[in-house]
Formats: C-alpha cells, structure tokens, sequence
C-alpha cells in the first residue's frame, strides 16, 4: 500500500526510504504544497503559543498528565471502560490490528451494513479497514474532506491531520471532475461546496458511523472528537450504530485534564484556540434525546503500544496526542512528505512510532535515519517528548541487533581505535592530510569516491590544511604571551 | 581564569583559525588559555550513528584530558551540547565515570555562551562594516539552550549591517554522518538554506558551530556564490584588530 501512483517505487519501509526519497524530491508539486502548508501551520501555531501565556508552563503541565496518565494506563483503561459500559455502550480490547477488524466486521454483520460512513481515524488507517471493507464487500466512505479527496485518488493519508497536504487545487479539481463528470475549476468554494453536497447523503444513508477519538475521559467515559468540518458530529449522531476506533493510549483522566490537552492540540496543530468543533459524547441515545446512535461500540487497539510501557526509553512515545506540530516544524518532512516515510505515521513521530508499534527494525527501524537530528520535533512538541533522542536510540537498537552494515561497523571500530588514542589520532590526520591529495582541485575536495560523494553530490570539501591548530599551538602561546603583556585589547 | 580549549577534530583539522580567534578573544578578557593535547573527539559521529559503545571509548579519552581543567571552552554548540545531553546517559551505569561526566559537563561551555554568561562581555569593540546574517545551530540552540547569545554580540558590533536570514531556525541539513548517509535529504536541505542565505542579501555568513558554516559553504562554494562563511569568534577577532 502506497499512496505514490508511480509503482516502481519501493513499498517496503526500510530498503525503499532512498527511493522514495528520491521520488519525492523530484515531485515539485508536492514540494510546494507540503512547505506552502506546514509554513503556514507553523506560523499559526507560533503565533497561538504567544497569545497563550506561559507555553512552558502550559507543556510541562501537558506532560505531567500524558505522563500520570500513561503510568497508570491499566487503571484509567479499567475506569474508561467500565463508564461506557454503565452509559450503555459496549468496549472490545483488541489485542491486534486483526482482532480489531475482526471485531468491526462482527458490528457490521449484526447491522448487516452495506454503508460505513467514516470521520477521519488514523487507527481505522494502522489496521487498514477499509481494504478489508472492501474485501466483504461493504462500502466505506471518507468524509473528511482530505480523506475524501485520497479515497478518489486511492491514496494513504500524508499528514496526521491534513491527509492530503500534497495534493494542490488543481490536482483536486481534475479529481472531482473524474469522480463525478462535471467540470471543476480549482476553486476551493467551489470545490467544497460539491464534496459537501455529495456527502450530506452518506450521512443520512450510512447504516455505520465510524469514528477515531482523540481523547477518551475516564471518569466518564466520554468520547471527545475534534474537527473542523462538523462530519465528526455527523457520522456520530445521524447513524443507528457508532463504532469508535481508539488506540489504547489515548485517555485522559479527568474534565480538568481535558480542557488543558484540548487546549494544546489545537494550539499545536492549527495554531487555532479551539478546533470549530469540539464533540463529546457520552453514550449512545438515551430516552428523551433528540439524536445520536442507537449503538455505541468502542474497538480499544493495542497493536505493539503496551510493548512501550516500562521502557526507560521509549513509554513517553505514548503521550503522543497527534497535533503534528513535529511534522510541521521538521525540515526532513518538509521535503519529501508524509508517503516518503511509507508508513501510516510519518514525520518524526512516525520515524518514531513505526518501528515500535511494528516491532520491526530491520525494515520500519531505517527511519530513524530519516533526521538530521536537528530537534526541532522536540521543541514544537506540545507534551515534550524528546523524539531527537528516540531516534537516536533507535539506531543504538539497530546497532545492538546487527542490523547495520558491516562496512559502517568496522568504521566505528576504527573510529573508536583512533579517536580513543591520541597518538593514532595524530597519526591518522597527519596521514589524511597527504591521502587527500589525488582528489584536491583549487585548493578544494570537488568530487569524492564513496562515501565521500555523498558529500560531494551537492557541496564543496574544504581541503586539509598542512597545520592543524595542534601543530600551530606552540606558535600561538607565544602570540598570546604577548599578547597578555600588552593587557589584552580591551 | 583558567580556560581551556576543547578545539573539536573538525575545527583542530580544518579550521585552526576559529579556534585561534577564540583563543585571542578569552585571552585578551584576561583568561588563562590551554590547550590540554589529549583531546580528540566528543564521541558525537559515532552516537548519533547508534554507537554507543564506540562513542563511549573516545568520550573517555575527553574527560580525561579535561579531567584538571576549570573551565572548558568549545568553538560548536553541538560538540558542547553532545557533552551536556548525553555524557550523562553514556556513563550512567559507571558511578566514578559518570561523576566525571558531570563535572565535565559542569565546566564545558561554547564559545558565545562563556562570552556572555561567565565574562558577561556582549559588546568586544569590533568593527566589521559588511552586510552580514547569523544561521543558528541547532544542537548550540535546541540541545545546549544557547539562544540570544550570539546576536548579542553581533549587535554590539560597529558598522555592521544586520540582514534577516529567512526560516533562520530550520536546519542547514548537515546533521553529522546524516549528510552522507540521507545525502537526498540533506541536499535538499541545504539548497533551502543556501537559497535564503543568498536572499538574505548579506555578503557574510556567520555561525557558532562549523560543521554546519562547512555544510552550508561547502553549497554556496559549489553554487559559485560570493558569500564569505566564518565564525563568530572570526568575525570578532578580525573586527577588533581592525577597530
């Protein structure tokens, strides 16, 4: 599964990242897109964090609950659930992707549904459901509008929150113009204007409303769903049956604490105060309600996430509340896009989570090369996980596993050999200085044999001075001795 | 005050004038400079490369030598920051080692951050009547804190004209072994640089750390542009002999 139409693309995660990089680089549609968008979210959310007070109080408390919140998954999880079940909805725990398809598919069957109308879900993406729609037969329909525009183009999501952050008007236009026979110019009034014409009657047809959860609040065992395009609230309450799909991870434990992450996430993804709408549901219809489902299940994913908690490493990863302010502020993500990443999460988080959830890193594990390490993800972070250092450790894992090449090892071997002794140390940038030589034009290293060429595809080398600063030293105690005397030059 | 210098292989190797000019600056504010010979690298290639063992090795070699120092000065925030944020975790599981991390970590200073946090110099009487802008590092800013200090003293400077680097704060693309390693990305990434260095409209390029001033000319030399690349504490010596 990919979301690149060009097949010669590598799909497989790891072994693919150069190939889909190179893909990428050269697709100046999504290049412009992809930094037009992320500018713009970067700024807004800039903008929110000084209109906000103190940001870093504001994070550290985020965190604090994120954190409390994690340590004691098993406790709120136990709490959460059993506040659904009291307000008449059912929970199922799913150990993996497949029970938790399996689960959706036994609701559907029950309903004997033909129609699933869905509000954007990035867990309904990890366990890919609607493939498996597909396969029975029964029709999913996306009605956020960015998933809308990527079921027409038979794409994957390439931002957590903006899907189809790729794709420009044009591009849109000619889709709608596909999908539906009319002619479309690029407007987005226009373009808007047919997606919700054309969904309001999904709405009203589904038998299956299917949504995500951005938060769950244990004490009461509220769904909480943030959009900015009301089909949230749509799909939730015009549906007979509601289906929630939530990964394990994402609760919190009170109203109180609800208020501060809501307050995070907008801010942090959009740089809005609040998203337009902001749903919580408790329930399904009770007597004396004008609307909402007659049924209300709730799919509860693990899928590798209780492999994190204990970790010294890697737990706070699940504090995660999937605002995408890293993959707005990242510089790698800037450039190739969410599809680069080949996985269902991309940016840092992705580069991140992938490999864990996946418990693969052989394949999935190869992202974490896919950063200059620059911290920014970090930085922009809303509950601060150091995400810079996940990925570090990350490699020290592929390192541990033997999974990098043996020519990188016995580069680091050597590296160690050398750098760890001084007088090998000496030695060996004596002996670069002379080595370097054959390849130095103008006083500089132009073109390089591997792996030095890939330095040299895009910049200059300077070349190695005959004196190092060790071997001018000498020379310059003495100026500096002088330079003492004189009392400096203050 | 005694200071030493903790010089990093890139600039002891290629760059021996930053590390001059720093020298020349911290003596001239009455400080004691030494250059302890049994330093070689921070470990920083090899971590970031998920060699922590290896990485381990040679940050010993780096305690060691500044074992006796009381104040260690380093021209790149991102040497400096490695010290900072992961010697601590390198040497958790070795008590007596981990104290001395600690305590490296307690002296290791970059340039710009001891300029103006322990001498409290900002303004060093230099000159430098160009059109100049200022890339920030990342590991300097992200991972060491080191934020305001080097427009601080870029400001006090006579003469100079300051141009507004555009997206200032995203990365240049070096990222260590990352260059080579993801050259895809980190082409890209530099280009975006290079491009608004050069929109900029300055005719200098200054920074704290040269692994990335070395990434970033290493494009502008390949472009052909005219932009002249160098430290900070270059861009205040040569100001201050001129003054």
């Amino acid at each position: 599964m990919s979301g690149h139409g060009n097949t010669a693309v590598d799909e497989r995660i790891g072994s693919g990242l150069k190939s889909r990089t190179k893909h990428a680089l050269n697709d100046e549609f999504l290049r412009k897109a992809v930094a037009f968008t992320t500018d713009k979210l970067k700024n807004g959310r800039l903008q929110a964090m000084d209109t906000f007070g103190d940001w870093e109080a504001w994070r550290e408390r985020g965190r604090a609950i994120r954190s409390h919140t994690i340590a004691n998954l098993d406790y709120y999880l136990g709490q959460f659930a059993d506040n659904v079940v009291q307000g008449g909805g059912n929970v199922y725990f799913c150990k993996e992707g497949k029970d938790a398809v399996r689960t959706f598919m036994d609701i559907a069957e029950r309903n004997k549904a033909k129609l699933v109308a869905k509000g954007k879900s990035m867990v309904s993406e990890e366990i890919h459901l609607n493939q498996e729609l597909e396969k029975k037969g029964i029709e999913a329909i996306e009605t956020d509008l960015g998933e809308y525009i990527l079921q027409l183009a038979r794409e994957t999501p390439s931002h957590l929150i903006i899907p189809a952050i790729h794709k420009n008007k044009q591009q849109i236009a000619e889709l709608f113009t596909d999908a539906s026979g009319e002619h479309f110019e690029p407007e987005t009034k226009v373009l808007a204007e047919y997606a919700r014409k054309k969904l309001r009657n999904y709405f009203l047809e589904a038998d299956i409303g299917l949504t995500g959860c951005n938060f769950g609040v244990a004490e009461s065992g509220s769904i909480t769903l943030v959009s900015n395009e009301g089909n949230g609230r749509m799909v939730s309450t015009l549906p007979k049956v509601h289906v929630v799909v939530m990964g394990m991870e994402r609760l919190v434990p009170t109203f109180e604490d609800l208020e501060v992450v809501l307050n995070l996430l907008a801010r942090s993804a959009t740089g809005q105060k609040l998203t337009t709408y902001t749903s919580i549901l408790t329930g399904p219809r009770a007597s004396g309600d004008l609307d909402g489902p007659e049924e209300l299940h709730v799919i509860i994913l693990d899928n590798g996430r209780s492999e994190q908690l204990g970790d010294p490493i890697f737990q706070e990863v699940l504090n995660c509340i999937r605002c995408a302010a890293c993959l707005n502020v990242c510089p790698v993500y800037r450039h190739v896009g969410g599809h680069t990443y080949g996985s269902v999460y991309s940016g840092p988080i992705g580069a991140v989570l992938t490999p864990l959830l996946q418990q693969d890193m052989k394949e999935a594990g190869s992202l974490a090369y896919a950063s200059s390490l620059c911290g920014a993800c970090y930085e922009a972070c809303p509950v601060k996980i150091p995400l810079h250092d996940m990925l570090v450790h990350l490699r020290h894992r592929k390192v541990k596993m033997k999974l990098t090449s043996l020519p990188e090892r016995i580069a680091f071997k050597s590296y160690q050999t050398i750098f760890g002794n001084i007088k090998l140390y000496k030695l060996a940038t004596k002996s670069a200085y002379y080595m370097q030589k054959p390849l130095v034009r103008d006083g500089m290293i132009k073109a390089g044999p591997p792996p030095l060429s890939g330095w040299t595809q895009s910049r200059f080398m300077p070349m190695l001075p005959k004196q190092s600063f060790r071997d001018k030293w000498g020379a310059l105690q003495q100026e500096l001795a002088s330079r003492r005397k004189e009392g400096g030059k203050r | 005050m005694k200071v030493s210098l903790f010089v990093t292989c890139l600039a002891d190797n290629l760059y021996p004038e930053v590390v001059e000019s720093v020298a020349r600056i911290l003596t001239d504010y009455g400080c004691e400079v030494d250059f302890p010979e049994a330093q070689s690298c921070c470990g920083q290639p090899a971590f970031n490369s998920g060699y922590q063992d290896e990485a381990r090795e040679v940050s010993r070699q780096l305690i060691r030598a500044f074992e006796h120092s009381d104040y260690v000065v380093s021209p790149s925030g991102s040497c400096a920051g490695m010290v900072h944020h992961f010697y601590p975790y390198l040497f958790q599981d070795e008590p007596e080692w981990a104290a001395k991390a600690e305590a490296l970590v307690g002296k290791m200073y970059e340039f710009s951050q001891f300029l103006v946090g322990v001498l409290g110099v900002t303004d060093v009487g230099a000159s430098f009547p160009h059109k100049v802008t200022y890339h920030p590092s990342c590991h300097g800013m992200r991972l060491l804190g080191v934020k305001d200090e080097p427009m601080q003293l870029l400001s006090a400077v006579a003469d100079i004209e300051y141009q507004d680097l555009p997206s200032r704060d995203d990365c240049c693309g070096f990222g260590g072994t990352f260059a080579i390693k993801m050259a895809d990305m980190s082409e890209a990434m530099v280009c975006e640089k290079a491009a608004n260095v050069c929109r900029s409209g300055a005719e200098v390029l200054v920074g704290t750390d040269m692994g990335c001033m070395m990434n970033i000319g290493g494009r502008l030399n390949k472009e052909g542009k005219p932009v002249r690349v160098m430290h900070l504490a270059q861009l205040l010596d040569e100001g201050r002999a001129k003054r």
